[in-house]
């Protein structure tokens, strides 16, 4: 359902402000969500002054600085910092985007850090996707061949083998899915823009043979056809993948395919 | 705690409105308004069938300032509508998933629309002259 207003646990309150070390060469304040789960509270919005003279380039530099000189109660996820893990995914100046690859100079003014739209938040930054994630696992995304299994790996034409590109690249952080208005209101149901480019890329490998099955399993008002072309989900992937197109292919195989 | 008191991160409040977004929700409003501006229509019709002096009441509403203010916003529902539905057959068909292309054809509805909108005005008052 649409909601516009959130619940009267998860408004946003003004919170405390860390000012800028003194004789801060360039200083910039990074406006960042936190919640704790051990108090009873609402989630506030804590501004912390830094120095980006003293400070690496990304976004994620600047949490990591965050964390260890002045306040290391702050809780966010990451690991890769080189934009192939997908942990760092939140919403940064409006947008979803992974932290490490976004860098501080392409904000203006405060930097805002949320976390990722319209999830259940376990920690300041850390979202819970586990409906995501039983999602993604719903439409079972590994390769179902009928042939028995070759000595070795299971040759493809370089042009079946290209129809993945695009596709493979995935790398999961959801900045898509929750950067879509129709997954914010029916995301139980509807699949969102990742998972149905995670589906498409098993529909569209030459070497699976359970296509008419998959599409049987999205044929659905709500799974599939909840995507109105919003285009946000393409607007926003960090590793510049079009979901909105892998989810216009799956219709088109729908109608062919009657 | 438990996960049921999780709160829920923001998410209209705090996503940047841009030319997706915002082109899409205009395209539901205008329908809406569509369906809204139809019973106007009707209104203009059954007055017609109901004689002159119903009919001259109507007349008199849409002629008012505010009748004519309802029409030049239906009348851009009704282009902005038809210019992005063009767009979404286009969807509809595969073509124009590019980012750049969305932006493109984007742009191209918005200066369509309010082209045939005034357009049509112009038109409109030169043949009923002023």
């Amino acid at each position: 359902m649409v909601e516009f207003a959130l619940p009267r646990n998860s408004r946003v309150r003004p919170g405390r402000t860390h000012e800028a070390p003194p004789g801060a060469k360039k200083p910039r304040a990074f406006k960042v969500y936190r919640w704790d789960p051990e108090r009873g509270e609402n989630p506030r919005l804590d501004t912390y002054g830094i120095d980006l003279a003293d400070c690496g380039p990304m976004v994620l530099d600047a949490l990591i600085k965050i964390k260890d000189e002045v306040d290391a109660t702050l809780t966010f996820r990451r690991s890769c910092r080189e934009g192939i893990c997908g942990s760092c995914a939140m919403n940064i100046d409006g947008t979803n985007t992974l932290a490490c690859t976004k860098p501080i100079s392409d904000v203006k003014g405060a930097v805002r850090v949320y976390p990722l739209p319209h999830m259940p938040v376990v920690k300041d930054l850390v979202p819970d996707l586990s409906v995501a994630y039983a999602q993604y696992a719903s439409i079972e995304p590994w390769l179902k061949a009928e042939s028995p299994a070759p000595e070795r790996e299971r040759l493809q034409k370089p042009e079946d083998r290209a129809r993945l590109d695009g596709l493979w690249e995935c790398i999961l952080c959801f900045c898509c899915t929750t950067s879509c208005p129709s997954y914010w209101w029916t995301g139980d149901r509807y699949l969102g823009p990742a998972v149905l480019l995670q589906a498409y890329r098993w529909i569209a490998d030459s070497r699976d043979a359970r296509t008419d099955e998959r599409l049987d399993q999205l044929e659905d008002p709500f799974r599939l056809y909840r995507c109105h072309t919003i285009m946000n989900c393409t607007k926003t992937c960090p590793k510049d993948l079009n979901p909105a197109k892998a989810i216009a292919e799956i219709k088109k195989l729908m109608v062919a395919r009657r | 705690m438990t996960a049921e008191n999780r709160p829920l991160s923001p998410h209209l409040q705090i996503y940047r409105p841009q030319l997706t977004s915002v082109l899409s929700i205009l395209h539901r409003l205008t329908g809406i308004a569509l369906a809204a501006g139809t019973l106007l229509l009707v209104w203009w019709l059954v007055a017609v069938a109901a004689g002159p002096a119903a009919f001259e009441t109507v007349q008199g509403f849409i002629g008012s300032w505010f009748g004519r203010a309802l029409l030049l916003g239906w009348s851009y529902a009704l282009f902005y509508h038809l210019a992005n539905g063009i767009r979404h057959l286009a969807w509809d068909a595969g073509w124009g998933f590019e980012l750049k292309t969305v932006y493109l054809t984007g742009w191209m509805v918005i200066w369509a629309s309010v082209a045939l909108t005034l357009l049509a005005w112009i038109l409109g008052y030169s043949m009923r002259g002023g």
